[in-house]
């Protein structure tokens, strides 16, 4: 299967957006990644050239975060937090529920749907904490999950 | 007939729980039955267990409703809801929670109270009279009231403030920058996330303030990114800031210029170290970077720099207006002033209590937060995040003062306080204190990059019983070299939790993974 590509121009236009200033690199992957979901290798290739930096340069930067993706993801993404006031709620047998019904390991895509953890949605008060498709949710059982993430395949 | 205001927090754990859909059922609600509404999203007092908390204002006073469901929302109306009626969900005023009036807000005082995004509402509530009193007064004089009020970096590190804006207005530059540290990533804490969705325009103007009294024209705010809602508000409160001719040139006829710019971080823990968020403010990888040079002296883009974390700016707007000596009144020993302590996890009542230094952890955890989420007895409470060490309920009696918590291996950093019920295997947090710094090491120092990958092997020998004894003296040396050698506190405090555990609670290594 051909692995997809972002539309070249949609880059530039991100570039642009920021001035094409080298400094705005960290800015430029997360608002790529915020719109596309990942950063594919020609994407890197790209940046080096507009940003007058060396692909080395820009490589570095997005293996070093974690958000920056380098594989493209499900339509859905469900992030569970791991971090220790949701840890003392229940976030292990969470998760270990949503590996069971999503079929899914973490940073694995099951049926278009991508789990991955995350450590801290500062939502610490209303533990266990998830973040479905960009929006937390607080205070999160077994069975609301199942509802998240049946809301999310029926909606698309 | 007047439009009756209802107040419905657009924060994040407000929202989390379902607040922006009762917003919408009000607001149906209201036209349906033909009932005048005019519906304010405010930020969360921060009684976060009672969220979504509904206020209704009635004669002026503010009667409060909580936890609030959309499936109420019909039922609410039909009790009176716009005239204050009874109600099983209903409060009372909001002025006479005791959760709220017990505390002492000096920094949090306009979140919940006020519309975030209204600057007629932030210049009612005494919005930007700080700068206008910093512009009166002078740079000296602001620099001179921040030492005075004996404020410390409430990012974790609890640095003098003043000492490190005096360093910075000191130091002779054609550019200095003020860098807000808002990349608030140790579990347990929230109170940067609510701070900047309750008073976004009161960072923004401490901002100012701090760039006015050390001469910096330019702010950075270093946002992290597992904030989306809170994005969107501090955004917005830019542009209005800048709209309100209080961002930009020539603020007010001050001749003072400053701006600032949002930046998003990468999903990287150690970003917020403050070396670590300037390297990703310039676009690079975060690695922590040598000290000295101090970022006071050679900042971002090698320029000076003072890196504050979000309370700790957002505090200085009242130190300029009530004075540093009122700020200073508060509070115990070296430990000045208040602290927004955030009650989470296993907590019944959790949300963010702003109190003067000196109150106990038993306090807190017992007064405010009631206890256990669970019903059952509290096992260990995690105190200042990832980075911070376990305590046990038999040290609950200690008070809240940055000192009397390093004398016992223990910080408050950025005060956060993770209560952990009688359930709770501590080997395995033992083990996660390793694997979470194995995750975000920046790799920059041997001790911690490599330190932490070991850690979490030696503590699964130890857990399977192998060579107990000797795996056990292992970790204990692994921690000294960790603490002693790494870089910054990334690598030389993940050792406070797992020495905590191995001083306190030793037996859980033989029964982890048990069933409990």
């Amino acid at each position: 299967m051909a692995r997809p590509h972002i539309d070249k121009q949609a880059t530039s236009g991100i570039v642009r957006e920021f001035g094409a200033r080298a400094e705005m690199l960290v800015q430029i992957l997360q608002t790529i990644v915020m719109r596309h979901g990942w950063i594919p290798e020609d994407t890197i290739r790209q940046l080096a050239g507009e940003l007058n930096l060396s692909r080395a340069d820009v490589h570095g930067v997005v293996n070093y975060y974690h958000d920056f993706r380098t594989e493209a993801p499900g339509k859905h993404i469900v992030k569970i937090c791991q971090a220790e006031a949701c840890q003392a709620m229940g976030s292990r047998e969470l998760t270990d529920h949503a590996r069971a019904s999503l079929g899914a390991d973490m940073h694995e895509t099951s049926d278009e749907v991508t789990l991955e953890p995350v450590y801290c949605l500062g939502n610490c008060a209303c533990a266990p904490a998830v973040m479905v498709d960009g929006k937390t949710h607080g205070r999160v059982t077994r069975e609301r999950l199942d509802e998240l993430v049946a809301t999310i395949k029926e909606a698309r | 007939m007047d439009a009756t205001r209802i107040y419905v927090p657009r924060e994040t754990s407000a929202v989390s729980v379902g607040a922006d859909e009762v917003a919408l059922e009000i607001a149906r609600e209201a036209k349906r039955t033909g009932t005048p509404v005019e519906l304010i999203r405010n930020g969360s007092w921060g009684a976060t267990w009672l969220e979504p908390l509904v206020e209704v204002e009635v004669d002026g006073a503010r009667i409060a409703y909580g936890n609030v469901a959309a499936a109420d929302v019909a039922g609410l109306f039909s009790a009176g809801l716009v005239s204050g009626g009874e109600h099983e969900r209903r409060l009372g005023p909001i002025m006479e929670i005791e959760y709220l009036i017990k505390q002492d807000r000096w920094t949090f005082w306009r979140c919940g109270l006020t519309n975030p995004l209204s600057l007629e509402d932030f210049r009612e509530h005494h919005g930007f009279k700080a700068l206008e009193k910093a512009f009166a007064d002078g740079a000296e004089a602001v620099i001179d009231a921040v030492t005075a009020s004996g404020l410390r970096g409430r990012g974790g590190a609890g640095f003098p403030t003043g000492i490190k804006w005096r360093t910075v207005a000191d130091t002779d530059a054609d550019q200095k920058y003020i860098a807000c540290n808002a990349d608030e990533g140790d579990s347990g804490t929230f109170s940067d996330r609510m701070l900047m969705e309750g008073d976004p325009l009161g960072l923004i103007e401490s901002m100012a303030i701090a760039g006015f009294a050390v001469g910096a024209s330019k702010g950075y705010i270093y946002l992290r990114s597992e904030y989306p809602l809170t994005l969107s508000i501090l955004s917005r409160a830019l542009d209005i800031a800048r709209e309100g001719g209080w961002l930009g040139n020539n603020i007010q006829g001050s001749g003072f210029d400053f701006d600032i710019e949002l930046h998003l971080g990468g999903g990287s823990y150690v970003c917020g170290e403050e070396t670590a968020m300037l390297e990703s403010l310039e676009g690079k990888k975060g690695i922590v970077r040598y000290k000295p040079p101090l970022p006071a002296h050679e900042g971002l883009f090698g320029k000076p720099t003072v890196v504050n974390n979000v309370v700790t700016l957002a505090s200085v707007g009242n130190i300029v207006n009530l004075g540093g000596e009122r700020y200073a009144g508060m509070g115990v020993n070296r430990s000045k002033g208040t602290l927004a302590f955030q009650l989470a996890g296993n907590i019944k009542r959790g949300g963010l209590v702003e109190k003067s230094f000196g109150v106990t952890l038993r306090e807190l955890i017992e007064d405010w937060g009631g206890g256990t989420a669970s019903g059952r007895p509290v096992k260990a409470v995690q105190v200042g995040g990832p980075l911070g060490a376990y305590l046990t309920a038999g040290q609950l009696d200690i008070t809240l003062d940055y000192e009397a918590f390093v004398e016992i291996g223990a910080m408050i950093g950025h005060g956060g306080i993770v209560v952990f019920d009688d359930t709770a295997d501590m080997a395995q947090q033992a083990r996660f204190a390793m694997e979470f710094c194995a995750i975000e090491s920046c790799g920059k120092c041997t001790p911690c990059r490599i330190g932490s990958t070991r850690g979490v092997e030696v503590i699964d020998r130890i857990i399977a019983g192998e060579n107990r004894d000797q795996n056990y003296d292992l970790l204990v040396e692994l921690c000294d070299t960790m603490e002693a050698a790494s870089l910054c506190a990334m690598g030389g405090m993940t050792p406070y939790p797992v020495r905590s555990v191995l001083k306190h609670f030793a037996e859980d290594f033989a029964s982890s993974g048990d069933d409990r």
